[in-house]
């Protein structure tokens, strides 16, 4: 391989300011870190209020909640992100469409964000669903026999035992937030993605930007996976499912 | 206390539950029993409304069960129920899960429902288990924690589905021995159970039921010693016999 290797490149200054190749790969990072945390909150939040919604006896709010989950995870994210850009705004009312458009404050960030949210929320909603179907039907009875309204049922019974269940699947999903995060950079949020490409134009030093992208990545992603087992191993419940490891 | 009349219900084309009657009258025990399938579960749950019937009344302290307009949470935070599973919230502790619906429920301060818990956990004889969680109890204790969390509610009558079934054979007695004492206090009971020795000891009557029909309803003497149908007559003999 014919390559000058160069990893001091990221002291360096870049072409066209007084930053380093450092400097633009850390305010990636942030705002990599700012979308996807800010998604996360969102899709969980949402998530588990539209997965418990289908698992209702009441046909209407089942009805809201698969379409809800199907109309985000049928489209491709990408898709969704251009569309949450280009084509939502112009679908609202004049004023709101105008203000979106021209003074809505980190408006690509913002954006970003949503649109992430949403699609993780309908992932997050499935397996919330899953996990409650997956409790036996007697636990929502004899919450309902004491005298719980159906809402209290699930606050006090359901969804914490479902929560506990769904913990290692929610783990995949919120590394894969921040793995979806890149594709943020297509709508111009100048995120980790969005960054090294840049890095790579502007320096020619293209293997190294990547590796250290790569490196960038891997570790958001494997701290939110470590994080996931500590909840996972406070929450665990005494006499329920010995596991050790 | 519990009134019955004309109850049918039906899953699609299929009749579970065909005219059933019957009354349960305040500080009785009426023990349920038939073959599986008959339809005394899905007769039970319906009395505190966990499952809705198609036709006919029932009403519990003369308020109707089925009437839309009716507070059926406000009903069954009045009406105990004993689950074959036990059904005891395996996240909490024997001590959370008595205070729960005390707290949420009916409103009473957290001190004072765990006192009250606590006294049903001496009741039941397991007031040492209170700190542990559900899965870490045999199955006859954790049915017998159920109970006491029935009971803390103050429950003016107390519906059991089946509760030993699901029961190690050396584990029944015990769950046995706390609902005969509360039947002998006079608690109001309707028990779904297959426990004849209990239904001779305590019920006042038992219902015998047969593809979702009342087939008898006669004074627990009458219907051990003589019982009136053929399929009442096989039953027993079948439940007897070994």
């Amino acid at each position: 391989m014919n390559y000058h290797w160069n990893w001091g490149i990221f002291g360096e200054q870049v072409k066209s300011g007084d930053e380093t190749y450092l400097d633009w790969l850390i305010t990636g990072l942030g705002w990599t870190l700012a979308v996807s945390l800010t998604a996360w909150l969102l899709a969980l939040s949402i998530g588990i209020a539209v997965g418990a919604l289908r698992t209702t006896p009441s046909r209407f709010l089942v009805a809201l909640g698969t379409a809800w989950v199907e109309l985000f995870r049928n489209v491709p994210l990408l898709v969704q992100m251009f569309l949450w850009f280009f084509v939502v705004p112009e679908f609202l009312p004049r004023d709101w469409s105008l203000w979106v458009k021209q003074e809505m404050p980190a408006k690509e960030f913002v954006t970003a964000a949503l649109c992430l949210g949403f699609f993780t929320s309908a992932r997050v909603a499935e397996q919330l669903r899953a996990g409650i179907m997956s409790l036996p039907r007697g636990q929502r009875d004899a919450a309902l026999a004491l005298g719980f309204t159906l809402p209290q049922a699930y606050r006090h019974v359901i969804l914490p035992q479902a929560l506990r269940i769904v913990i290692p699947p929610l783990t995949s999903e919120f590394m894969n937030v921040f793995k979806n995060s890149s594709v943020a950079f297509a709508i111009g949020v100048m995120e980790l993605t969005f960054q090294a490409r840049q890095m790579q134009e502007d320096s020619e030093q293209g293997i190294e930007t990547y590796l250290a992208v790569t490196l960038l990545y891997f570790i958001c992603a494997f701290t939110a996976n470590r994080g996931m087992a500590w909840i996972e191993a406070r929450t665990r419940v005494p006499g329920l499912i010995a596991r050790t490891s | 206390m519990i009134e019955i009349r004309n109850v049918s219900k039906w899953y699609g084309p299929t009749q579970v539950l065909k005219g059933c009657s019957t009354q349960v009258a305040k500080g009785e025990v009426v023990v349920v029993c038939g073959p599986s399938g008959s339809g005394k579960s899905t007769l039970i749950k319906c009395v505190n409304g966990l499952e809705p019937f198609t036709e006919g009344s029932i009403a519990v302290d003369g308020i109707s069960v089925g009437d839309p307009k009716t507070d059926l949470p406000k009903l069954r935070a009045r009406v105990g129920m004993v689950f074959q599973h036990f059904e005891l919230f395996p996240h909490m502790s024997v001590r959370q899960n008595l205070a729960l619906a005390q707290v949420r429920v009916l409103g009473r301060k957290a001190e004072e429902a765990d006192a009250r818990g606590m006294s049903l956990l001496d009741r039941v004889g397991l007031r040492a288990h209170a700190d542990k969680f559900p899965g870490q109890l045999s199955g006859g204790q954790q049915q017998r924690v159920a109970i006491a969390r029935a009971l803390a509610m103050d429950p003016i009558c107390l519906l059991f589905d089946e509760p030993t079934s699901a029961l190690d054979p050396e584990m029944i007695g015990e769950v046995l021995d706390v609902m005969v004492e509360l039947a002998q206090e006079g608690m109001t009971m309707m028990c779904v159970t297959h426990e004849m020795g209990f239904a001779r000891k305590v019920a006042r009557r038992v219902v015998f039921m047969d593809h979702g029909e009342i087939v008898e309803d006669a004074p627990a003497g009458a219907f051990f010693d003589a019982p009136a149908s053929d399929r009442a007559r096989t039953f027993l003999a079948r439940i007897l016999h070994h």
